[in-house]
């Protein structure tokens, strides 16, 4: 009779997982302290809806950030967050996602974060093609410290450590991941385009290895006339389609006439595509599911128990025991 | 020519006193030390670490000290290029590396010049060199051994030279490969140890190959005895008494390994570095077959940030680093420290600043142990003062990380990473291991920094336990962790923080006196200097001296009761390996005179008037030289 009621009650449970509804507030935390009109709020509001309607369970959903504006983020989630210290959120979000796989991880990250300061883990990141869904949250300014040229900054932006514009020529974030060995997926979105934003982060989400999401996003504040051109003429952005990837809603379609076919296994288009700086390039550049993941492939298929961990213990102590006489390997 | 007839009778002479050996009755030592020293690559330490496990299997004490060239492959016949082991073989327990070196044998003339350079030589003492070199095809070769040969001879060396070469290649096609096995085949005649134990040792080392490799090891090693037996007009025994426990025998680093092993650890995050990486290399076979990974990360901050995100997200990770890469991880450290994530870190110390001396010892990065990391980050550091207490310390240490949900950083040094000494066998125990990772739900109304107000502890919350989210971050934050814009949480949780250290000290036992709580000196040490300094006690103790030793395990937090014991004696002083001004230099007083690291904090704390002595030459301090600070120390 107990039994049976023990067995209800985990039917009941198990009902109640498959059934788990969760609203938008399930997600929402705090009232974001970005600037009106800041991208970061884009993103938000895509990453928000993802979760609502993949029904993820909030306790096994991690954002980890780096610092600037972009790593604000987790604190406007109400999932687990990490809000650590500037350039190191991928590092970290290895970390969390090597212990416990169970465990969906979003690392936000922005492009002083990424491409600066955290330049050689980023390049690493992708090599490891850990299962990470991460968004660059690419103003191509620094905010926080309050207006200085990025790596990402276009050639000739007038900021506070460059007055009279700066000096070099932008670092493309796209080519550089296209670059890297074991790149699996590389997407553009653009925080005015927020049907792609959320089809992008959706796809991303689904992708099984790093997704490197880059998106372009306006600073209402330092930056606010940068993204004009690119906004106000829709023929400067090059819509992405493909049946592997995503295709432009005859809505979208009405206003982003500049579309062409892609496929997203075709890694040295997608490069083209990349080096492209004249039109802003939005949906999935590159998409290969068939590369490693490195937790994967460093998983141990040993569950370590204190058995196993006194077992293995002895063994390595064997090799280095020296036995009083007649005792030899009696030690349990 | 007339020196290859010269050779041939030689060889005869070999085989001649075989038969007509006279057993020569061995000379009783109660310790000895000797060293193999060759070119890298030519075996000397392979034949130094199976003479120690022969040893120690006779039931003598040893403590093998690795001699390592700073290179990869220095050029051959290199005074800078000594490769090889230095083994204390004594009667009883050994606890450190002991003063001088009382027999050498030497592969090459100028390895033994390094040696004699760094005074690493008793004088007068006993030389076995090989004299391949006496007949070498290059006459600048052979000027320069008899240069060096003579030159020996005339300070006073007792040089005996061996024709260690030109035995083997009578029997093998490349001497380069198995030489070490005929010095050691000497070498076990020398000590009168037993020749089956050398055989293991080779069937051990080699085993696994195949056994034609197997049997030529142990025909050099055979001939070696034989040769010595027959040409050598000494012996020595060092009387032993086998221990009744199985003994472990492993370097520090080995013993670091094992104890992340035993601690259940599941991960190792790691960025190569002397001399911190082969407890990583031990580990990384170790985990392929036990469950578990070592992370090599693309940097030493990724590395500490990897190791952060797993110990965040539930298990517990440790990081083994030595001084540039403990840098390097500062702001990473201090970030554990903020979000109170438990996380071990090793810092195998060597030469510093900067690049340094890489293989070399030195207790130079206590202060950045305790004080590193920007703004008030405390946390726990340990320093293990011997092998067997390098495997106990990793596990105290991920227990204390995860019970005060701080950062523990653990100190050993080149010395100990490398250096062997035989202790108990451990039994394990699964009290040693962690916890699984908590995933039960959290009370309602719980919050993430519940801090206690007295011990400043909160349980932490783990990614998985439902209503336990919250964003964990490096700003200032308050019980929600919210980030903290008030001035006075700030502060409030920096005491929160700071109490935790306090908390952990009440647990402390007071450390143990070595020798008499009261005298007239006691010398107070830390980390791999704990043998040198009891024995420097033990050693003026019995000449009458009233003087004893404190070692100290924890040094932040400190134990309780070390005033009390300082108080004790009229005179105190630390012994340390880190630099600390000369008092005799000239422009140096009591008003800008730099201290030991140790004494500054012991003087800080106490308010007593600590000296130090310290001596920073890569190298361990010997006994000898500590006697000879502490009797000068009495007298003043």
């Amino acid at each position: 009779m107990n039994m049976m009621s023990d067995m209800n009650s985990a039917t009941a449970c198990l009902l109640q997982m498959t059934d788990e509804h969760f609203q938008l507030e399930d997600y929402q935390s705090g009232v974001p302290r970005w600037c009106t009109g800041c991208g970061d709020n884009a993103i938000l509001a895509a990453v928000q809806r993802l979760c609502r309607d993949e029904a993820l369970r909030p306790e096994k959903t991690v954002f980890v950030s780096g610092i600037g504006c972009s790593s604000r983020f987790p604190h406007y989630m109400k999932t687990y967050g990490f809000h650590g210290i500037h350039g190191r959120a991928l590092p970290v979000a290895e970390g969390v996602k090597m212990a416990r796989p169970d465990l969906t991880v979003f690392v936000n990250t922005g492009d002083g974060d990424c491409t600066s300061i955290g330049a050689a883990h980023w390049i690493h990141a992708i090599r490891y093609n850990m299962n990470l869904t991460v968004f660059l949250h690419d103003n191509q300014i620094y905010g926080l410290t309050k207006k200085q040229a990025s790596p990402t900054s276009p050639i000739g932006t007038k900021s506070n450590t460059t007055p009279r514009g700066s000096y070099l020529e932008a670092l493309n974030p796209l080519t550089v991941t296209l670059g890297v060995q074991n790149v699996s997926f590389v997407a553009q979105a653009a925080d005015w385009i927020p049907e792609v934003l959320f089809d992008i982060v959706k796809a991303a989400y689904h992708h099984r290895g790093l997704s490197f999401v880059r998106i372009i996003q306006r600073c209402p504040e330092w930056l606010p006339k940068a993204l004009d051109p690119w906004m106000h003429d829709p023929n400067k952005v090059l819509l992405l389609n493909h049946a592997n990837g995503l295709q432009a809603s005859a809505g979208l379609s009405r206003v982003y006439k500049n579309q062409i076919e892609h496929d997203p296994l075709n890694i040295d288009r997608a490069r083209e595509i990349a080096s492209d700086t004249e039109t802003i390039p939005v949906g999935i550049l590159y998409n290969n599911p068939a590369v490693p993941c490195y937790e994967d492939l460093r998983q141990s298929d040993k569950l370590r128990t204190a058995d196993l961990t006194r077992a293995g213990l002895n063994a390595e102590l064997d090799k280095y025991t020296v036995w009083p006489q007649g005792a030899e390997q009696k030690v349990a | 020519m007339n020196q290859m007839t010269k050779q041939k009778p030689a060889k005869k002479a070999v085989q001649k006193p075989k038969a007509a050996t006279s057993v020569k009755a061995p000379v009783r030592l109660k310790e000895h030390i000797v060293e193999i020293i060759s070119d890298s690559g030519e075996g000397a330490q392979k034949c130094g670490q199976s003479l120690g496990a022969i040893a120690a299997q006779m039931g003598n004490g040893i403590w093998t000290t690795e001699i390592i060239p700073a290179e990869i492959r220095p050029p051959a016949r290199s005074v800078a290029g000594a490769s090889g082991n230095r083994i204390r073989i004594g009667s009883g327990y050994i606890t450190n590396g002991g003063d001088e070196t009382d027999m050498v044998v030497a592969f090459n003339e100028q390895v033994l010049l390094g040696r004699v350079r760094a005074k690493e030589l008793k004088p007068g003492c006993t030389i076995l060199l090989e004299d391949m070199w006496r007949t070498h095809a290059d006459p600048k070769i052979v000027a320069s051994y008899i240069e060096t040969h003579d030159a020996l001879v005339k300070a006073g060396y007792k040089v005996i030279e061996i024709p260690m070469e030109r035995e083997c290649r009578t029997m093998v096609a490349d001497p380069r490969r198995g030489k070490n096995m005929y010095a050691l085949g000497m070498l076990c005649y020398i000590y009168s140890l037993e020749l089956k134990l050398a055989v293991d040792q080779i069937v051990l080392a080699f085993g696994k190959k195949d056994q034609s490799v197997v049997d030529s090891n142990i025909m050099l090693l055979e001939a070696g005895h034989k040769w010595a037996a027959a040409n050598l007009d000494f012996c020595y025994s060092i009387p032993a008494v086998r221990s009744t426990e199985p003994q472990l025998v492993v370097n520090g680093n080995t013993s670091l390994a094992l104890g992340v092993l035993a601690s259940g650890m599941e991960i190792c995050a790691m960025y190569p570095i002397t001399p911190a990486t082969s407890a990583s290399h031990y580990l990384s076979e170790v985990f392929e077959k036990v469950g578990g990974m070592v992370h090599q990360a693309e940097d030493e901050i990724a590395a500490c940030a990897f190791a952060i995100g797993a110990s965040y997200a539930g298990k517990c990770t440790v990081t083994i680093t030595s001084g540039p890469g403990y840098s390097l991880k500062q702001e990473a450290i201090g970030l554990a420290v903020m979000g109170e994530i438990p996380l071990v870190v090793v810092n195998v110390q060597r030469g510093g600043p900067s690049t340094g001396q890489p293989t070399k010892m030195e207790q130079g990065d206590l202060m950045t142990a305790i004080f590193g990391s920007h703004g008030d980050a405390p946390k726990v550091v340990m320093a293990p003062g011997t092998i067997e207490e390098c495997f106990y310390s990793i596990i105290t240490a991920r227990k204390i990380a995860e019970t005060f949900n701080m950062v523990v950083v653990v100190l050993t040094d080149a010395a100990l990473a490398t250096s062997q000494q035989p202790f108990p066998r451990p039994q394990f125990n699964e009290s040693w291991m962690a916890p699984p990772v908590d995933q039960s739900p959290v009370p309602a109304g719980a919050k993430p920094y519940d801090w206690d107000d007295t011990t400043g502890l909160a349980r932490r919350f783990i990614p998985g336990q439902p209503g336990g989210m919250h964003t964990l971050t490096g700003l200032a934050h308050d019980r929600d962790s919210h980030v903290a814009y008030d001035a006075e949480i700030n502060e409030q949780t920096l005491r929160f923080r700071s109490l935790k250290l306090a908390a952990l000290q009440k647990t402390l036992k007071a450390p143990k006196v070595f020798g008499d709580p009261k005298g007239d000196l006691l010398v107070v040490g830390w980390g791999s200097t704990k043998g040198a300094i009891e024995e420097a006690v033990e050693m003026l103790r019995a000449e009458g001296k009233k003087v004893s030793s404190l070692h100290l395990q924890f040094l932040q937090p400190m134990a309780p009761g070390i005033k009390e014991i300082l108080q004790g004696f009229k005179k105190v002083m630390t012994v340390e390996s880190n630099w600390s001004d000369r008092p005799d230099d000239k422009i140096i007083d009591e008003s800008n005179r730099r201290y030991s690291s140790m004494a500054i904090l012991l003087r800080s704390r106490f308010l007593i008037d600590i000296d130090c002595f310290s001596e920073v030459k890569g190298q361990p301090i010997k006994p000898g030289t500590i006697r000879r600070v502490m009797l000068e120390k009495l007298k003043k």
